[in-house]
C-alpha cells in the first residue's frame, strides 16, 4: 500500500510540484522572516558589543520619558559635569571620559540637503580622541570651536571633504563649521551600523546637542588591572548613589540591541502576516489539486477498496501523498527561505548603510516553522479531497460511474454559516466589543468571511460564470470553454476563490486607505484657514523640522495675519505617556484649526495652563481647574492647571502645553509652521519671502494648503504600495492555481479534446477555447475579490467612523485595474495548458483505451 | 426458479431470495426478482443472459459490491446483507477476489506488484509456493518487472487473474473478463481460470454473454429480466447458443 501511494505520487509529481508550488512560497515567507531577523539580530549584537568593547563602567542619568524603539528615539538626561570626578574618586578606574552623545545631529551636504537617515540615529558627539576601535582616517582632531570631525560614510553622503565649510542643524539652528577631518572603525568600516557621526569638541557638543554647558549624556570608565568590570560597576554604583543608572559595556551592547530587536521583531509579524496569506491562497490550491487527482483516479481507487483496502487506508494513501508533497514543499521552501532572508539582510544592510552581517543564521524556528507549516497545511487541505476518495464505492471499478453532479445545498448552507460567523466576528471585532481580543476577532473574522465566501462560491459561480461566459459565447471555441469553465462549479469555484482571497485583501485595503486619505484632505479642505503651510517630509524616525525664529520674522511679513508653529513630544503626564504639542501662536487653536470650546478658554495660555482635548478630558478624568503633572523629555516635572477644553477632532493633539513648554521637547524645533494671510493678500506674494527665510532650515519648505494637503496623505501611499506588492504573491500563488486546474482539466479530458480535433477543431481553435475557461475563471475570481474586499473595507471603514474616517472612497480605477489584470492574468496562465491541449495527439486520444 | 445444485453445505457463494430494486415510483427498475442460487466451492459457474437480464447486477451482490433490497447473500459462512464498511472490507480482503474486463491494473506498478498489491493491503506475506504455482500458471515469470502499459491485452488479463488468484479467497468474481481480448487471448484466459479451479480447487463466478466462454465453466446459469430461467451442467458452446436463442425468444420462455 505504501509503495503504491509512493508510485502513484512520483506518476503525478508535476502535477503535485505545481501545487506544492504554493506551499514552497508560503512557507519560504515563514523561513525567510525568521532567518532574516535572526540574521540581523546577530548582526546588531555583534556592531553593539563591538562599539561598547572599550567601555567597562557607563553611567547615566534615568530618561524623563522612557521610549521604545517603535515610540522615537528616547533623550536621555544629561550627567552634571561633576560626575566625572566622582567616578575619577572611586579606586580602581582609569581613563574616565564624559561624554555627549545625542541624536539630532544632521549634516547637511553639498548639495544644501541633510543627510537623511532610515533608521540609524544620526549621532552628535563630543571628540573624545582616537581609540583601538576608531581612527582618523584624514585630517586632524577639531580643535577650535567651529571645527568637527564625521565618520567616512556620512562625508560621502553628503559629498564633502576636509577643509569645506558645512552646515549641521542641532539642536540650535544652522550653525556653520570647518570640516577638519574624518575618521572610520577598525576593519575598515565607514559607521557603525549606518550611524552617521559628527563630532565636535566638547564645549560646543554640550551646547548644541544637550542644550547647556557642563553636562554629559552619560560618563564612561575602564577598569584597572585586577578589577573586574562587574566589581567596578557595584563600586561605582555606591559612590553616585540611586540618581544614576550604572551598567557594565556588556549590559549596555545587550540593552541597544534589545531595543532594536524589538523593532525587529514587528516586522518580523508582518512578514509571518504575509506568510500566512500565501498559505491561505495555498490550502485553496492544494484542496483543488488533490481533489481533482481523486476525481481522476477513482477508477483506481475504487479497484483498491474492491481488493480489499480500507476506507482508512484509502485516507491514509491520500494523506501520505500530502504529507510527502508538503515535506518536500517545506525543504524547498525552506531552502528558497534562507535566500529571500539573506537577500533582504543584505538589502536591510545596505539601506541601514553599510551594517556588517553577522553570519547567515538558520534558527530553529526557521526549520521547525517551514515543516510544521509546509506539511500541516498541506495535510489539512488533502483531508477533505481525502475523505471523499474514502467514500468512492468499490463497485465505480467495475462501471463508469458517471459522477453525479452533487446537489450544493448542503456546500451552501455550510457557507452561509461559516459567513455568518465570519460577519459576527468581523462585527464584533470592528464594534469594539472584543476587548482585549480585536484583533484577533477581526482577523478571525476575514478568515471565516473567506471561508464562507468560497463555501458560497459554487453556487454563485453558475449564474456568474454564464453571464460573463456569454461575452465570449460568439464563436464555437469560446462556447465551448464557457461551458467548460461551468462544468465543475466546485473547481471553479475553488480556483477563483484563491484569486478571490488575494485581489479581496488588496482591494479592502486600498478601501480603507483611500478612505482614510479621502477623508484627511475633506477634513484638512474644510478646516484648515492657513494658506501657507512649512513642512519637511519624515524620511526617518525624527521629523524634519525649523528654525524657530523663522516664525517671527515670518509674522513681520506684510499680508500674514497669523503664523503659528507646531512642536510635539513625548511626554509623560500623570504618570502615563501621552504625545503633547505646543502651538507657537494658541490663538491658532480657532482660528487656524477651528476648533470650539467645550469648556474654559482656549485662546489663550499662561506659562501654567494647558489645554486638553474633549477626548482627553474624558479619558484621563480631567476638567476645567484640574492639575496635571508633565514630565518633557528635558527638564524638570511640571505642573499645569487646565484652563480650556477644545472638541476632539482629526487636526487637533490631544494635550497643547504653552509656548514656553517647547523649549524641554526632545526637538524644541517646530514641526510644521502654518501661515494665514489677511484677506487680499496674494499667496503668490508671501510665498518666496518664507521660502528665503527658511534658507538655513533645508529639512522644510514652504507649500500652499492644497500642496500641503497632497504631501500629507501621500505619506499612506507607501504603505499602501508596500502592502500591494506583499499580496501580489497571495495573486501569483492563485495564479498558479489556475494553471493547475487548467493543466488537470485538459489532462481529464483528453479523449474529449481528441474528439473535437477529430471532427475538425484546429490548433488555434482548442487554444481559444482553454483560454476563454482562465479567462472566465480569473474574472470571476477577481469580480468576487473586488466585491468581498469592498465589503470588508467598508465595514472597517464604517468601524473607525469615529477615528475620523467618514467618507467612503472607492478605488473605482483600481478596481477596474483588478478586472483587467484578471483578464490578462487568466490569458497568461491559460499558454501552457493550452499549449499542451493543441498538441494532444488525435488519435492516440481517441484509440486510447 | 430456483437452482438447486450440488449441497448446500458446500457453497462458496448463495443468494436467497435476492430482490434488487433501482429508483422509485415511474423511474422504478426491478433489477432481481427473487434471486436464489447457489455456487458451489471448486466449481467455475458462468452466469449468462442477455443485456438488462441482471447478471451483472447479481453477480455485484454476491460480491458485496452492491446491496440488496431484499433477500439475503451469503459467502461461504459469513452473511453478506447487513454487512458495514469495516465488514465488506474485510470480506472483500480474506474471501473474494475480482477480475475485470478492463483489466484495472495500476498503471505505476510492476506486474509483479500488481499482483502482491491486495495482500500488501492486507499487510500479509504471499505463500512462496504458492505465488510460484500461480505464477508460473499465468506464464509471467519473465514479465513480472514490467509495467502494464508493456504488457499485451492478454498478458494484463493474466496479471489480474494472477492478483486474484494469489490471496487464495474462497471466491472469484469475474466480469466479462475476456470481453476486451481477442479469442485466442480469450482462450489462454479462460483455459487458464478453468485450470486453477480443477487443479488447485478455487471457486470461480463469471458473467458473461460469450457463449464460447462460458462452454469453459462447469455449470451455466442463465438470467432474463432477472430471474434464473435455465442452466445447464457440463456446457457446450453449442449448447449454451441454443439456450441463449431460446432466452432470446421470451415468448417460448414465459411460462
Amino acid at each position: 500500500m505504501f509503495r503504491a501511494t509512493l508510485k502513484s505520487l512520483l506518476a503525478r509529481k508535476l502535477r503535485l510540484l505545481l501545487s506544492g508550488l504554493a506551499v514552497v512560497l508560503g512557507v519560504m515567507f515563514v523561513s525567510g522572516a525568521f532567518v532574516l531577523t535572526d540574521t540581523l539580530g546577530r548582526s546588531f549584537d555583534a556592531v553593539f558589543s563591538d562599539a561598547f568593547s572599550e567601555v567597562d563602567v557607563n553611567v547615566a542619568a534615568k530618561p524623563k520619558v522612557a521610549l521604545s524603539e517603535v515610540e522615537g528615539e528616547q533623550v536621555a538626561t544629561p550627567v552634571p559635569a561633576s560626575v566625572v570626578d566622582r567616578v575619577k574618586a572611586v579606586p580602581g578606574v582609569t581613563d574616565v571620559q564624559g561624554v555627549v552623545n545625542a541624536d539630532g545631529a544632521r549634516l547637511i551636504g553639498s548639495n544644501g540637503k541633510v543627510v537623511t537617515s532610515f533608521g540609524p540615529p544620526q549621532l552628535g558627539e563630543n571628540w573624545l580622541g582616537e581609540s583601538d576601535l576608531l581612527k582618523l582616517r584624514e585630517g586632524r582632531a577639531p580643535q577650535a570651536d567651529d571645527e568637527i570631525v564625521v565618520n567616512v560614510a556620512l562625508a560621502d553622503a553628503a559629498k564633502v571633504k576636509v577643509g569645506d565649510r558645512v552646515g549641521v542643524l542641532t539642536l540650535a539652528p544652522k550653525k556653520e563649521f570647518t570640516l577638519v577631518g574624518v575618521f572610520g572603525y577598525s576593519g575598515g568600516r565607514d559607521s557603525v551600523g549606518g550611524v552617521n557621526e559628527v563630532a565636535f569638541t566638547t564645549p560646543v557638543a554640550q551646547q548644541l546637542m544637550l542644550g547647556k554647558p557642563d553636562v554629559f549624556s552619560n560618563v564612561t570608565a575602564q577598569a584597572a588591572d585586577g578589577t573586574t568590570p562587574e566589581a567596578l560597576r557595584d563600586d561605582v554604583a555606591r559612590a553616585l548613589g540611586t540618581d544614576y543608572e550604572v551598567k557594565t559595556g556588556k549590559q549596555l551592547a545587550d540593552d541597544a540591541s534589545a531595543s532594536l530587536k524589538e523593532g525587529l521583531s514587528f516586522f518580523n509579524k508582518i512578514l509571518l502576516g504575509f506568510a500566512a496569506v500565501a498559505l491561505l491562497v495555498g490550502t485553496f490550491l492544494i484542496l483543488n489539486t488533490f481533489s481533482i487527482i481523486v476525481a481522476q483516479r477513482t477508477r483506481e481507487l475504487a479497484l483498491m477498496r474492491a481488493i480489499g483496502a480500507s476506507g482508512r487506508q484509502i485516507i491514509g494513501s491520500v494523506v501520505l501523498e500530502a504529507v510527502a508533497v508538503g515535506l518536500i514543499a517545506s525543504v524547498l521552501g525552506l531552502a528558497a527561505g534562507i535566500g529571500v532572508g539573506a537577500l533582504l539582510a543584505y538589502l536591510f544592510g545596505k539601506l541601514a548603510g553599510g551594517l556588517t552581517l553577522a553570519g547567515l543564521g538558520v534558527p530553529p524556528a526557521a526549520i521547525i516553522g517551514a515543516f510544521a507549516v509546509g506539511t500541516v497545511i498541506t495535510v489539512v487541505a488533502a483531508l477533505l479531497p481525502a475523505l471523499r476518495a474514502s467514500r468512492i464505492p468499490p463497485i465505480a471499478a467495475m462501471q463508469d460511474v458517471a459522477t453525479p453532479d452533487r446537489p450544493l445545498t448542503k456546500v451552501t448552507v455550510g457557507g452561509s454559516v461559516v459567513t455568518a460567523i465570519g460577519a459576527g466576528l468581523l462585527f464584533l471585532g470592528l464594534g469594539g466589543h472584543a476587548g482585549d481580543n480585536t484583533l484577533a476577532t477581526i482577523l478571525g473574522g476575514v478568515l471565516f468571511a473567506f471561508i464562507g465566501v468560497a463555501l458560497l462560491t459554487p453556487l454563485i459561480s453558475r449564474p456568474v460564470v454564464a453571464l460573463l461566459g456569454s461575452i465570449f459565447a460568439w464563436s464555437v471555441p469560446g462556447k465551448l470553454g464557457r461551458l467548460n469553465s461551468g462544468r465543475n462549479p466546485r473547481r471553479t469555484a475553488i480556483t477563483a476563490a484563491a484569486l478571490m482571497v488575494g485581489i479581496a485583501l488588496v482591494t479592502g485595503v486600498t478601501v480603507i486607505l483611500d478612505s482614510a486619505k479621502g477623508s484627511i484632505s475633506a477634513l484638512a479642505e474644510d478646516t484648515i484657514k492657513a494658506e501657507l503651510v512649512i513642512s519637511g517630509a519624515q524620511t526617518g524616525p525624527r521629523p524634519a523640522s525649523f528654525d524657530p525664529a523663522v516664525l517671527e520674522k515670518a509674522a513681520a511679513i506684510p499680508g500674514v495675519r497669523l503664523v503659528d508653529g507646531e512642536y510635539g513630544d513625548m511626554a509623560t503626564m500623570n504618570g502615563e505617556r501621552t504625545w503633547v504639542a505646543v502651538s507657537s501662536d494658541v490663538a491658532a487653536l480657532e482660528r487656524i484649526f477651528g476648533a470650539k470650546a467645550n469648556a474654559g478658554d482656549i485662546s489663550r495660555l499662561n506659562p501654567d495652563q494647558m489645554l486638553v482635548s474633549s477626548d482627553t478630558a474624558e479619558s484621563r478624568k480631567l476638567s476645567v481647574g484640574s492639575t496635571v503633572t508633565v514630565q518633557l523629555s528635558r527638564g524638570e516635572a511640571h505642573t499645569y492647571t487646565v484652563s480650556g477644553i477644545y472638541e476632539s477632532s482629526q487636526l487637533t493633539n490631544p494635550v497643547v502645553l504653552p509656548p514656553q513648554a517647547a523649549a524641554d521637547f526632545a526637538i524644541p524645533q517646530p514641526i510644521q509652521g502654518f501661515v494665514q494671510l489677511a484677506p487680499g493678500t496674494s499667496v503668490a506674494a508671501v510665498q518666496p519671502q518664507i521660502e528665503r527665510l527658511l534658507a538655513d532650515s533645508p529639512e522644510v519648505s514652504v507649500a500652499d494648503r492644497a500642496a500641503f494637503i497632497k504631501q500629507q496623505t501621500s505619506q499612506l501611499d507607501t504603505p499602501l504600495r508596500m502592502i500591494q506588492i506583499l499580496l501580489a504573491l497571495a495573486i501569483v500563488i492563485a495564479v498558479l492555481g489556475i494553471i493547475n486546474t487548467l493543466a488537470l482539466s485538459v489532462l481529464e479530458r483528453t479523449r474529449e479534446l481528441g474528439l473535437l480535433r477529430a471532427i475538425g477543431l484546429r490548433r488555434a481553435q482548442t487554444m481559444r477555447m482553454i483560454t476563454v475557461e482562465a479567462v472566465v475563471i480569473s474574472i470571476f475570481g477577481a469580480l468576487l475579490g473586488v466585491v468581498v474586499g469592498t465589503g470588508l473595507g467598508a465595514a472597517v471603514v464604517r468601524a473607525l467612523k469615529d477615528e475620523g474616517i467618514t467618507d467612503l472612497v472607492l478605488p473605482w480605477s483600481q478596481m477596474v485595474t483588478f478586472l483587467v489584470l484578471a483578464a490578462i492574468i487568466g490569458v497568461v496562465a491559460a499558454v501552457l495548458p493550452a499549449i499542451r491541449a493543441a498538441r494532444i495527439n488525435v488519435l492516440g486520444a481517441i484509440a486510447h483505451d | 426458479m430456483t437452482a438447486t445444485v450440488g449441497q448446500q453445505a458446500q457453497a462458496a457463494a448463495r443468494a436467497s431470495d435476492v430482490w434488487k430494486v433501482y429508483g422509485s415510483g415511474e423511474a422504478q427498475v426491478i433489477a432481481l426478482r427473487g434471486v436464489s442460487a447457489e455456487f458451489e466451492r471448486g466449481r467455475f459457474t458462468a452466469i449468462m443472459g442477455p443485456s438488462g437480464s441482471g447478471k451483472s447486477t447479481l453477480m455485484h451482490c454476491l460480491a458485496g459490491l452492491d446491496s440488496v433490497t431484499r433477500g439475503t447473500v451469503m459467502i461461504g459462512d459469513t452473511t453478506v446483507t447487513g454487512l458495514g464498511d469495516a465488514g465488506l472490507t474485510k470480506l472483500r480482503r480474506d474471501k473474494v477476489g475480482f477480475i475485470f474486463q478492463q483489466f484495472n491494473l495500476l498503471p505505476t506498478l510492476t506486474a509483479q506488484e500488481n499482483i502482491l498489491l491486495p495482500l500488501s493491503i492486507a499487510g500479509r506475506k504471499p505463500d512462496p509456493a504458492w505465488y510460484d504455482t500461480v505464477i508460473d500458471t499465468v506464464g509471467l515469470r519473465e514479465r513480472l518487472g514490467h509495467r502494464p502499459a508493456q504488457l499485451s491485452g492478454g498478458q494484463q488479463q493474466r496479471v489480474a487473474c494472477a492478483r486474484a488468484l494469489v490471496a487464495r479467497p474462497e471466491v472469484i468474481f469475474a466480469d466479462e473478463p475476456t470481453g476486451n481480448l481477442d479469442s485466442r487471448s480469450g482462450a489462454e484466459v479462460l483455459n487458464f481460470l478453468r485450470n486453477s479451479v480443477r487443479e488447485h480447487g478455487q471457486t470461480i463466478v463469471m458473467v458473461t454473454h460469450d457463449p464460447t466462454a462460458a462452454a469453459y465453466a462447469d455449470r451455466v446459469v442463465f438470467l432474463a429480466d432477472g430471474q434464473i430461467v435455465s442452466e445447464l451442467i457440463e456446457p457446450t458452446a453449442d449448447t449454451v447458443l441454443d439456450t441463449m436463442k431460446k432466452l432470446d425468444a421470451p415468448a417460448e420462455v414465459g411460462n
